[in-house]
């Protein structure tokens, strides 16, 4: 099988034996990569109830609840890393979650899809549609998706909120990118933590 | 859920099952006979809570030389005991599996509960609980069973099963007579449980339930400061006399004090009977649950 690009940089940003919180971890792939790789001492937070059976299958722990609501009980500092995998853009308050994510880990790795990747760009400017990509596949009436926003537009929000942007990955389906992310990158992984620059 | 193979894997992994105190099928209960009297104990019986019965457990424990239990697993008053075992001997239990439990009772699980007692000591043949050599209170306990079944089940189970389907007949009788399928269902479980249940003991254990509660003196973050390693905490969304959202504040105090915690809203349509009926879903959570409790203890030793 081959490895999949965004799982490899987020697993080699994440240092050995470090507790993990992955929100809206999924069937748990992310979290039992990094388990077997890193040792880590990992646990997820999950809407999908048969994702649930995936990852208890997996032996992962994992809580049945939504990223909005379950952040709360964790006390400060609890996790080394909080995880949000192409989930940010799914949850009600992605400002909340980040901030919340910023307190209960020491650093939160934060992926998301660019919607203003060039073929994205492609489709509104000259087809006149909004756009349905391998990263966003949903069309305007099925999509999970409440957020959609570009690489840029997030690294606006962190100087708005005064996140700092330890790392930026940029990468396609299997290569990075190191020219224009904002234009050709699909994915964008931001490693960040509070302190100030 | 029990046998070779299965969630409870009788190839991997001895199982304790025991009969709680109180109850009527093995251990020792209202119609049990006082060796000082040799008489049934009926009312003389001590009222029991859920801690007697799990210390009772504890002691069944101990007489097998047994330190440590790799899980404690039990659904709804069961669950009651899991819970207290954990808290009343964390170091003897190593992981939790609590299935659609509470707590502590809430004011509708009281409610039905005091149904169900009133109808048996409303029976004159209940004659306050001394009827071993008379008569059973049968109408009691029958109706007190078809209260608790309704419980048991939820509305979309039951139009399911029986909708207003009529028994043999092509109209209703208009004379109160049995018409409707469900009222032919309901009495024959609690004539059925006639045969196998103790009406007193139904009282014993619906009090030790409705006794139970975990955060009387203190929060749930503090009760749970010293407990059991890893919680498997299981609801299921159709379960209207245990309902997911009064156990989110025990996940929450395990969350808190750092407890290994899984849960699951499984999705069923049975009600509170799910945990006996929706085998599939919860068997595949329970085996792998215990899988991997078993799999970290051999790591770590």
């Amino acid at each position: 099988m081959i490895e999949r690009l965004d799982y490899k940089v987020i697993t080699d940003l994440v240092a050995s034996g470090a507790r993990v919180l992955d929100l809206g971890c999924g069937d748990g792939e992310l979290l039992a990569l990094l388990r077997d790789r890193k040792q880590t001492r990992g646990m997820g937070i999950e809407l999908d109830e048969k994702a649930i059976y995936a990852c208890v299958e997996k032996g992962l722990t994992v809580v049945h609840g939504d990223i909005d609501h379950e952040l709360a009980d964790y006390a400060d500092q609890r996790f080394d890393y909080v995880i949000l995998y192409e989930s940010l853009q799914q949850v009600l308050h992605p400002e909340k979650v980040i901030l919340e994510a910023l307190r209960v880990g020491r650093k939160v790795i934060v992926g998301i899809p660019n919607f203003c990747q060039l073929y994205a760009r492609y489709q509104i400017c000259f087809r006149g549609k909004v756009p349905v990509t391998n990263e966003l596949p949903y069309q305007w009436y099925d999509t999970p998706n409440l957020r959609f926003l570009s690489l840029k537009d997030f690294r606006l929000f962190c100087r708005k909120r005064h996140i700092t942007i330890a790392r930026e990955i940029a990468i396609t389906k299997n290569a990075h990118v190191t020219f224009f992310p904002n234009v050709f990158a699909n994915i964008g992984i931001f490693l960040l933590s509070k302190e100030q620059r | 859920m029990i046998g070779p193979g299965k969630a409870f894997d009788t190839n991997e992994y001895f199982i304790i099952c025991s009969n709680i105190i109180g109850g009527c099928k093995g251990s020792t209960g209202p119609a049990s006979v006082n060796p000082a009297t040799g008489k049934p104990y009926g009312l003389s019986f001590p009222v029991v809570t859920i801690k007697d019965i799990v210390s009772a457990q504890k002691h069944l424990i101990d007489h097998l030389g047994i330190k440590k239990l790799l899980s404690v697993a039990g659904g709804s008053i069961g669950g009651m005991q899991v819970l207290k075992w954990s808290i009343l001997f964390p170091e003897a239990v190593r992981s939790a599996i609590v299935i659609a439990t509470n707590t502590g009772h809430t004011a509708q699980q009281i409610a039905f509960h005091e149904v169900g007692r009133q109808a048996i000591m409303s029976d004159p043949s209940w004659n306050n609980g001394d009827y071993y050599s008379k008569t059973n209170p049968s109408n009691g306990i029958a109706l007190a069973r078809m209260v608790g079944h309704i419980t048991y089940m939820s509305a979309e189970s039951m139009d399911d099963k029986f909708g207003r389907k009529l028994i043999d007949k092509e109209r209703v009788g208009f004379d109160f007579s049995q018409d409707f399928q469900v009222e032919g269902y309901l009495k024959y479980r609690g004539d059925s449980f006639v045969q196998r249940f103790d009406a007193n003991s139904y009282l014993y254990i619906t009090k030790a339930a409705d006794y139970f509660n975990l955060a009387e003196k203190k929060s749930l973050v503090e009760v749970f400061k010293d407990t059991a390693e890893y919680f498997l905490v299981l609801t299921f969304t159709s379960d209207w006399l245990y309902p997911t959202h009064q156990i989110k504040d025990m996940i929450k105090a395990l969350k808190v004090n750092d407890v290994d915690v899984t849960s699951c809203e499984i999705n069923s349509s049975y009600g509170h009977d799910s945990f006996l009926i929706e085998c599939e879903e919860q068997a595949s959570l329970v085996k792998n649950f215990l899988k991997k409790v078993r799999a970290e203890k051999r790591g770590r030793s």
